[in-house]
């Protein structure tokens, strides 16, 4: 290799070259790095809520300004962190790398997607400094519609805002995945990490108009005074949680799907196998998407809606967990018998692994009608869904970092420190959100931050483990930051993986490739490869 | 720059004789051609999602209160939708019309049918703004200053709320449409487009297409409630 090759990094310099850049690898790192300030913001928010829960009186923050954190940190990790984490920052990266392509399909349009994401996390940003917001970020009516004083509307416009850079994303994304492939790249050659955005980009699609013209509707109620969800005027203020929730099921799915996408590229490569049941695990993320859209209501179990739709999204919900329980299977059936290669990126995945399993056990337990009605709006819930989300989207997406930040950047990160940090993450976050499964079936309501003096104790234990936690994410930040500057070359292909991304130099060039790839083999033809590792 | 190296047939960007309009990462014009259309339907996908949000609220209010429904829509003048009906119907044939000349090489005629479109939209709007005015005078804009006799009044003005978001929305869409079709026409008009390439205006017409029939289904919805009077 010649001294400096030619890449995507150094080829032009200056900060426009940047801001005005079409090539799908920068817009990645651009939001890579949006998508972290989002994180230590929505992480500051997380760790007064856990600061104020140390003591039972509420000592460190008012009534209002605990509603605003609780509020602010949900909004901000939701809208900023977990819907773009991997789709819009790995996703772009290795997307149309994964594909043989130069670009994604609309490369203007994905720099636009960046820009709008940008401006709504402005706006959002600007309505918590003037005040906040405090409505959950459920913004159910009629508190966000009238009760409130706080700054909803504001809020409100940003997440519509962004809501477009979620969906130009995702189309872009269809479009690519559809149009761009390289020559004999058929579907099921795919790798599953692009069947896994494809799913996701369906959920985009779909779902996201409906929020927005939910908060649309929500805003000319609570601006213009209009009534659609006003029961004072006949409006039915449910209305508004059926469209909420259409669309924010399934954005559960947009978190988690990519991240196993992920997960699956991950674990095939450190088992030197080739994925069990390909298939199955390509058509089970786009069941999940689809049966995603017909769950909804399953956060509805307490509103009156009527007893025998519940009976119905009950048992919708359960089936949904049919096609994840396929993945969970298809992962631990693809490390049995492997040569399993215990590298940072599946120490994260592992970790991925145990927690989802718990968060989708829990998750049937909330859907159960009977209990749902005794752990609804308990830290059960709250339990339940950090593990989906935090535990299995942030693993996820900190397994996918992991795999190809060589790619990225072209440097190899410590892997001791990646082992360290995430056996403590692991280690912090069981602590955190696994009291709050016995704090939620006690009857501990979320959203207070008062709390009878029986809770202290596993109160300050969910403390602990948050600050065990914090301490996790800042060493991966500065490992990670450590080796831009100090780490080793990665060469093309630091892990013998398979997948077209890897055959090209790292960090990559302009353009992606020296030549058009043509692919002639299945993905994860690891059996084959005579490369020993280890 | 280090530009890729072609190795297979139809990879146009090494090859002399590549379009203007392709852009580097396509291989061929029909590969673009295929990736703007699709991005086009997938984008009115997501249209015909955000607008389901309000003919769903429409459905639920209306089985709830069909007498209010009923009272309420008969203060629209069913004349001037009528009227703006086809207005709009028309204005899709223009805009057909303008695909297939740009489609056949004429920018001339690509030109004035669009122009033609626009007018005819331009025409749609003055109309709904002499009917929003009507409301705006009779105090039927939601809201605090919102009048409507008898008991239906709630209910009216969920009405009343529907029916500005929607055509309010409709209009939206319509006016972002002009400003998509001046583009257009100053590129026909530019001789940008041939018989090879004419992509934009073919996914300006799936947009236009798209918005008219947004009016197609308001109509009825939104009009002929209950012209025949089994609620009055």
């Amino acid at each position: 290799m010649a001294s400096t090759p030619l890449t995507y990094l150094n080829h032009e310099h200056s900060v426009a070259s940047w801001l005005l850049t079409k090539d799908h690898k920068r817009i990645g790192v651009m939001y890579l790095v949006v998508v972290t300030l989002a994180f230590f913001l929505g992480g500051l928010f997380a760790t007064l809520i856990r600061l104020e829960l140390a003591t039972p009186a509420g000592d460190l923050l008012s009534n209002d300004d605990y509603n605003k954190m609780f509020t602010m940190h949900g909004v901000v990790m939701v809208f900023f962190v977990l819907i773009p984490a991997v789709p819009a920052i790995l996703g772009n990266f290795v997307l149309p790398l994964m594909l043989g392509a130069k670009d994604v399909a609309f490369p203007k349009i994905n720099l636009l997607s960046w820009y709008v994401f940008v401006i709504g996390f402005l706006f959002t940003v600007y309505a918590m400094v003037t005040g906040g917001v405090d409505t959950g970020w459920t913004f159910y009516t009629p508190y966000s519609s009238r009760a409130s004083n706080s700054n909803v509307m504001m809020t409100g416009i940003g997440v519509f805002i962004t809501g477009f850079s979620s969906i130009l994303t995702g189309l872009n994304f269809m479009v690519t995945i559809h149009r761009m492939r390289a020559p004999g790249l058929t579907w099921f050659r795919l790798p599953l990490f692009v069947w896994a955005v494809y799913a996701t980009s369906l959920v985009q699609i779909l779902g996201t108009p409906v929020i927005a013209i939910t908060v649309l509707a929500l805003a000319v109620e609570r601006g213009l005074h209009f009534g659609i969800f006003d029961a004072a005027l006949g409006g039915d203020p449910v209305l508004f949680q059926h469209m909420f929730w259409f669309y924010s099921h399934p954005a559960v799915y947009i978190m988690i799907l990519p991240p196993m996408g992920a997960i699956s590229e991950v674990i095939a490569c450190f088992s030197r196998k080739s994925i069990f049941g390909y298939s199955f695990v390509a058509f089970s993320s786009l069941a999940i998407a689809i049966f995603g859209f017909l769950v909804w209501a399953h956060h509805m179990f307490v509103s009156g809606i009527s007893v025998y739709s519940a009976l119905v999204f009950s048992f919708l919900t359960y089936a949904v967990a049919i096609p994840s329980a396929v993945k969970t299977f298809n992962w631990t059936a693809t490390m049995y018998k492997g040569a399993i290669w215990l590298k940072a990126p599946m120490i994260w995945a592992i970790a991925f692994l145990a927690l989802f399993l718990v968060g989708g056990l829990t998750g049937l337990f909330t859907a159960a009608l009977g209990v749902d009605v005794h752990i609804h709006d308990t830290y059960f819930v709250v339990a339940h869904f950090h593990f989906i989300m935090v535990g299995g989207a942030v693993m996820g997406f900190f397994a996918g970092l992991h795999f190809w930040w060589p790619k990225i950047t072209g440097r190899m990160y410590s892997e001791i420190w990646a082992k360290v940090a995430a056996i403590v993450v692991l280690a912090g976050f069981i602590l955190t959100f696994g009291p709050q499964f016995i704090l939620g079936y006690l009857g501990m309501p979320r959203r207070y931050h008062v709390y009878p003096d029986e809770f202290q104790v596993l109160n300050v234990l969910s403390s602990a483990g948050a600050s065990i936690l914090a301490v996790g994410y800042l060493i991966v930040g500065i490992y990670l930051m450590a080796s831009l500057f100090k780490g080793k070359h990665a060469g093309a292909n630091p892990w013998h993986a398979t997948g077209l991304e890897w055959t090209t130099q790292s960090p990559p060039l302009p353009h992606n490739f020296e030549v058009q790839p043509i692919v002639t083999r299945e993905a994860y033809e690891y059996s084959s490869q005579e490369v020993t590792v280890g | 720059m280090g530009d890729a190296v072609a190795v297979h047939g139809g990879h146009g960007d090494a090859h002399a004789h590549h379009h203007p309009d392709l852009q580097h990462h396509f291989d061929t014009l029909e590969q673009q051609h295929e990736a703007a259309t699709l991005g086009m339907w997938l984008f009115l996908i997501t249209e015909v999602l955000f607008f389901g949000g309000l003919f769903l609220a429409y459905m639920l209010y209306r089985v709830w209160y069909p007498v209010a429904w009923a009272e309420a829509s008969r203060e629209l003048d069913i004349v001037l939708g009528a009227f703006n009906t086809a207005v709009l119907i028309g204005s899709s044939l223009t805009m057909a019309l303008a695909v297939r000349a740009a489609q056949t090489g004429k920018q001339r005629a690509t030109v004035v049918w669009i122009l033609l479109t626009m007018t005819l939209g331009f025409v749609f709007l003055i109309v709904k703004y002499f009917e929003y005015k009507e409301k705006f005078e009779h105090h039927h804009v939601p809201g605090p200053n919102f009048v409507f006799e008898g008991p239906e009044a709630g209910p009216a003005q969920i009405y009343f709320s529907l029916y500005f978001l929607m055509t309010g929305l409709h209009a939206t869409h319509m006016i972002i449409g002009f400003f998509i079709m001046a583009v257009i026409a100053w590129m026909a008009h530019k001789k940008r487009f041939t018989p090879e390439w004419y992509t934009p205006v073919e996914i300006t017409g799936l947009y236009w297409h798209f918005v008219d029939i947004v009016w197609i289904f308001l109509f009825p919805l939104l009009y002929l409630v209950d012209r025949a009077g089994h609620f009055a």
